[in-house]
């Protein structure tokens, strides 16, 4: 493979060698089933049990209130879905917002199809939700509230303990959908007063293929599928031994790499350089998302008067990996909702680019965006009949 | 979702963009709100088309089909012109994904109406105002990360 410039961390991340390395003897050697009675079945289940308190601490939880799932949809879809189905005598409203990733959208979509009441909260043009909207949509028959804790998109970050706190009082169960937060701030989920919380092993340096869900303590869900007695009977299937152990390992190593400022500040510098220089060597750009309240690896920025595709085409032509918030690259027409709920028009949303970073990006990364994409934005403006219209 | 080597090429080094000042025809057809903007100019000499440039705001599979559309508007009468179909731009291109295939009627209906207005214009008549896409139809849902 070619030299690739990766800066899509929020797509997915490289998996750390060390979880490669601690995954790897659960494939051919230590490959028994946990459930299994004999000694070598239970050394699986013990070192899945280690990383099932590996996780815990990672969360500020106790081992007994986390369940390994395959990621962060299906994560998303049991407190959905799990809430909504067991709590149908105290009601059938749902809370959540405009913004949220569409492993929350669509579930509620769904749900909506089937008797149940979604109320999708607006917010600012920063993408910061409206907390007195939220207060005023809470009703009695209210049994749950979804907030995610980042953006995937712009990376703005939500306050989701002010939101844990609110529910609380209205005694409402509340979610929150950490995919893209964690590995990027430290998560407690006691301190955040949040009931539920679904996490990506492989946003943060671990496998694809696997998540981690939060449930409180005494939280009434259903179950998605009914099979075996695994994962505290929530979650039936042999459990993923490989993906857990890994997951566990980059839990570990995320851990001290959020303590790490020297680690942390190197990211949101690099970040802050790319974000410059494209706004020095560029005219007519906007910088999506919360000047502050942002993660450090997020940068998305809209280049006016063209779209999206074309600039990744010819930053793809020289190996740099980004993203877009165009329909073009999606496979529909509408461009990002995201972007679109914090009130950009459809023109600038489609010119929407985000770069996310991680721990292994390098200056060069960065450099290699500052020489190509400048020229790229010259060229497709060139032929664009807006920018032309623009400076006529 | 992945191009043909055609279309990357077309999009690399992309032939005929820009506009025609004083063109004879002008073909604007598209909608922003969709992500797509395609304006076709055309130059007449002698009842043949001289000179085809086109301005886009779109994506790869949009500009790529304007350029293309652009090269074989050159050198025809406007008769034969509107002959081009986006069945034909889209073989020549060895085939576009699914949907992207909006992006090649969008090139034939951008020389259509080029044609149009400059016979319109040949008439002493106003120039034809710019023609907004329907709404699509399509499927409105975005493939994620998660």
């Amino acid at each position: 493979m070619d030299k690739v410039y990766y800066l899509d961390n929020n797509a997915t991340t490289k998996t750390d060698p060390e979880v490669v390395s601690a995954m790897m003897p659960y494939f051919s050697e230590n490959y028994f089933n946990p459930s299994g009675v004999y000694s070598a079945a239970q050394e699986a289940r013990k070192d899945v049990e280690n990383a099932r308190s590996a996780a815990a601490k990672f969360l500020n939880a106790d081992p007994k209130e986390i369940i390994f799932t395959s990621g962060g949809t299906e994560s998303d879809n049991m407190a959905i879905k799990g809430t909504a189905y067991a709590n149908t005598d105290k009601g059938k409203h749902i809370i959540t917002t405009k913004i949220e990733h569409h492993a929350i959208i669509n579930t509620c979509k769904y749900l909506e199809k089937h008797g149940w009441e979604v109320t999708y909260l607006g917010v600012d043009k920063f993408g910061i939700v409206d907390i007195e909207e939220l207060k005023r949509s809470i009703r009695k028959d209210t049994v749950l509230i979804s907030v995610m804790y980042a953006n995937n998109e712009i990376g703005t970050i939500q306050p989701i303990e002010e939101i844990g706190k609110i529910a609380r009082e209205n005694s409402v169960y509340f979610h929150t959908d950490a995919v893209q937060a964690a590995g990027k701030v430290l998560l407690d989920v006691k301190k955040l007063n949040v009931d539920m919380m679904s996490i990506s092993g492989h946003k943060f340096h671990g496998p694809k293929g696997v998540g981690i869900f939060y449930l409180k303590k005494g939280v009434r869900i259903h179950s998605l599928t009914q099979g075996g007695h695994h994962e505290f009977n929530r979650r039936a299937g042999t459990e993923n031994v490989p993906g857990i152990i890994g997951l566990a390992k980059a839990c570990e190593i995320a851990s001290a790499h959020l303590t790490d400022s020297a680690d942390m500040a190197r990211i949101k510098a690099m970040r802050d350089r790319l974000e410059k220089g494209i706004i020095e060597r560029i005219p007519e750009v906007i910088v999506n998302g919360h000047p502050e309240k942002r993660m450090d690896n997020t940068s998305n920025v809209s280049i006016k008067y063209i779209e999206g595709e074309g600039m990744l085409i010819h930053m793809d032509f020289e190996g740099i990996c980004a993203s877009s918030g165009s329909a073009c690259t999606s496979g529909s027409l509408d461009p990002s909702h995201v972007l679109l709920a914090i009130g950009l028009d459809h023109g600038t949303a489609h010119g929407s680019i985000r770069f996310s970073l991680s721990k292994y990006t390098t200056d060069e990364d960065v450099n290699k965006v500052l020489e190509v994409l400048p020229p790229a934005v010259v060229k497709l403006r060139s032929m664009s009949p807006f920018w032309k219209e623009k400076n006529k | 979702m992945k191009y043909s080597e055609k279309v990357m090429e077309r999009f690399k080094n992309t032939k005929n963009m820009g506009r025609i000042e004083n063109a004879d025809g002008i073909g604007k057809v598209g909608n922003a709100k969709c992500g797509d903007v395609m304006w076709i100019y055309i130059k007449v000499e002698n009842n043949i088309i001289t000179e085809c440039k086109f301005e886009t705001f779109g994506c790869v599979a949009a500009i790529a089909t304007s350029s293309l559309a652009t090269d074989l508007v050159m050198g025809k009468t406007p008769e034969e012109a509107l002959e081009i179909t986006n069945k034909r731009i889209v073989e020549m291109l060895d085939g576009l994904p699914p949907e992207k295939l909006h992006c090649s009627v969008l090139a034939e209906d951008g020389i259509k109406r080029a044609i149009e207005d400059y016979h319109r214009r040949k008439q002493g008549l106003s120039p034809l105002p710019e023609k907004e896409e329907d709404e699509h139809e399509h499927a409105h849902d975005h493939d994620e990360e998660k």
